[in-house]
């Protein structure tokens, strides 16, 4: 279980980008954070993974404080983070990529689950070297692939969305779907419907606070009716739900 | 052979205490064991130190090991070995090259390679250079390389530098006739105060002729590296060059890639990069569990794979 108690960010402008967020995310399950742009979600997954520091606030990994450790030491306690915009390496072929995630030589079969999962064939794709020669949904499902082979405790995801065309987001979405059976949680950043409805609990951030947060059954209603009727951005959301 | 020659062999040219094929190891300026192949001639040169090496036509499937080592001090080695490959042959080349050096001398290894490839035949050329031992004398490895493709042949040649060498120039001229075609892939590292520089220049004389030229290169400490290519396109024909080196800590590397279009239906292209490693990749890497130096020594390693 990760808790995050009063967590404060400010920008190297001064300005409050979150303020006393208090979150629970459970061992297992797919919680997606939701809400407008700007509202500090990719600033929260930041943190989670350590690559901000909270000016405020601590964060409890199974108890654990681990406020203090770094990027490095937080994914050896079992925190993975997938970019919004995934990595390319001139040389890092897709086994290689893998096989640095896993900590580990991965054998024919082992790569063949961690690529079929993502819709990927091994023998298609080992060899590939993870550069821009690779589409932006071949680079998302690799860097979704990455997480999987780490065995995460928690594994979150910064809109995985962006930049994919519709048919890898249908298979995004299946990956996620089918991730809900493995024994970690997923964290998903994302503005995306789709992704909201495989949810289990959603979290909305809204001008650096949490606005509400709880089961998907009982938060998606409003977040869809909100979508559909958006707020004056003088008194709410700003209708980017 | 003496211990540091057989190291030497081991890392350049994948030797297991025998070679399969044709060779010939030079060792401190000596041919110390040699042995030709029924479709591949090696004779010494009887004017100059060197090799003249004849490949037969429709040799396929063989390969041909030419390793040199310089493991004294003080010695400058020049070697001159030509390569005549006949028709439509297909046959791998190991031209791997190391100094050994404990002392404060000198060492250095020069050797001029050059291929005359026939019509319809397709050479693999691999060539490391390696330069050992604790000492603080320079090791210095010169390698020239000369080649003439023929009509609807074909040359990959795969030359790396993969440490030690203090000081190199390394100079590659090429020219490619009708439908020949030329791939280059090179690979460099230098660390500490080395010094290297790579100067490639190829014609394309030949209609439908190509070239493909890709180096990449790490400058790591105190080193320094320059890059000159010229591709010169002198008929129909397509050239693509791409040089992307890496620096660390105050390395420095100065690239000047050169396209000549001579040709009106000459499609010449290059790309060159050249920076500190992007910092989102060592990010990415710390995600896996990585240190920062941890990641930086992986991408480093993946880079000049």
């Amino acid at each position: 279980m990760l808790e995050l108690r009063n967590l404060s960010w400010n920008a190297p402008d001064g300005r409050d980008v979150l303020e006393s967020v208090n979150l629970v995310i459970p061992d297992k399950g797919l919680m997606a954070i939701t809400g407008p742009n700007g509202g500090g979600k990719t600033t929260l997954a930041k943190i989670i993974a350590g690559i901000e520091k909270p000016s405020q606030g601590r964060i409890f990994l199974d108890g654990e404080d681990i406020t203090d450790l770094d990027v490095t030491e937080r994914a050896r306690k079992g925190i993975s983070y997938a970019f919004q915009q995934p990595v390319r390496f001139k040389g890092i072929s897709v086994k290689d990529l893998l096989e640095i995630a896993s900590g580990d030589t991965l054998d024919e079969e082992h790569l063949c689950l961690l690529l079929s999962k993502v819709g990927l064939c091994a023998r298609d794709y080992e060899d590939r070297e993870v550069n821009a020669s690779l589409s932006g949904g071949e680079i998302k499902r690799i860097e979704i692939a990455s997480v999987l082979a780490r065995h995460s405790k928690i594994a979150i995801f910064d809109e995985p969305e962006a930049g994919i065309d519709l048919w890898s987001f249908a298979g995004l979405i299946d990956a996620f779907e089918d991730m809900k059976g493995e024994n970690m949680a997923q964290v998903i950043i994302s503005h995306q419907e789709r992704i909201l409805r495989v949810a289990d609990r959603i979290a909305v951030i809204e001008k650096g606070r949490i606005r509400e947060e709880g089961s998907a059954v009982d938060i998606l209603p409003s977040l869809l009716s909100d979508a559909k009727c958006p707020r004056c951005p003088a008194h709410g959301m700003g209708g980017e739900a | 052979m003496n211990q540091n020659t057989e190291e030497i062999l081991k890392i350049v040219s994948d030797w297991k205490g025998s070679f399969c094929g044709a060779y010939s190891i030079r060792e401190n300026g000596q041919s110390i064991s040699r042995m030709s192949s029924e479709h591949i001639h090696i004779e010494p040169k009887k004017d100059k130190p060197g090799l003249d090496i004849h490949v037969d036509d429709g040799t396929k499937g063989e390969t041909l090991a030419i390793p040199a080592c310089v493991t004294v001090p003080g010695l400058d080695d020049v070697v001159y070995n030509d390569f005549f490959i006949g028709k439509d042959c297909d046959i791998k080349i190991i031209a791997g090259c190391g100094v050994h050096n404990d002392t404060g001398e000198p060492a250095r290894h020069n050797g001029i390679h050059r291929f005359v490839i026939g019509e319809g035949s397709h050479v693999l050329y691999e060539e490391k250079h390696i330069g050992l031992g604790k000492g603080i004398g320079r090791k210095t490895i010169d390698p020239v390389t000369v080649i003439e493709i023929g009509k609807n042949a074909s040359m990959e040649m795969d030359t790396s530098q993969i440490g030690g060498v203090t000081d190199s120039k390394r100079v590659t001229r090429a020219s490619v006739a009708d439908g020949g075609r030329l791939v280059v892939h090179e690979r460099l590292l230098t660390e500490k105060e080395q010094r290297a520089s790579t100067e490639f220049a190829v014609d394309m004389d030949g209609k439908d002729s190509s070239v493909d030229l890709i180096s990449r290169s790490v400058a790591k400490d105190d080193s320094y590296q320059a890059f000159h290519s010229v591709i010169r396109g002198n008929a129909p024909c397509s050239g693509h060059s791409e040089c992307d080196a890496i620096i660390t800590g105050n390395g420095k590397v100065s690239a000047s890639p050169q396209l000549d279009a001579n040709d009106i239906d000459a499609a010449l292209i290059h790309e060159a990069a050249i920076g500190k490693i992007a910092g989102e990749q060592i990010l990415k890497l710390k995600t896996f569990g990585l240190t920062e130096e941890q990641a930086e020594e992986r991408i480093i390693r993946g880079f000049l794979k």
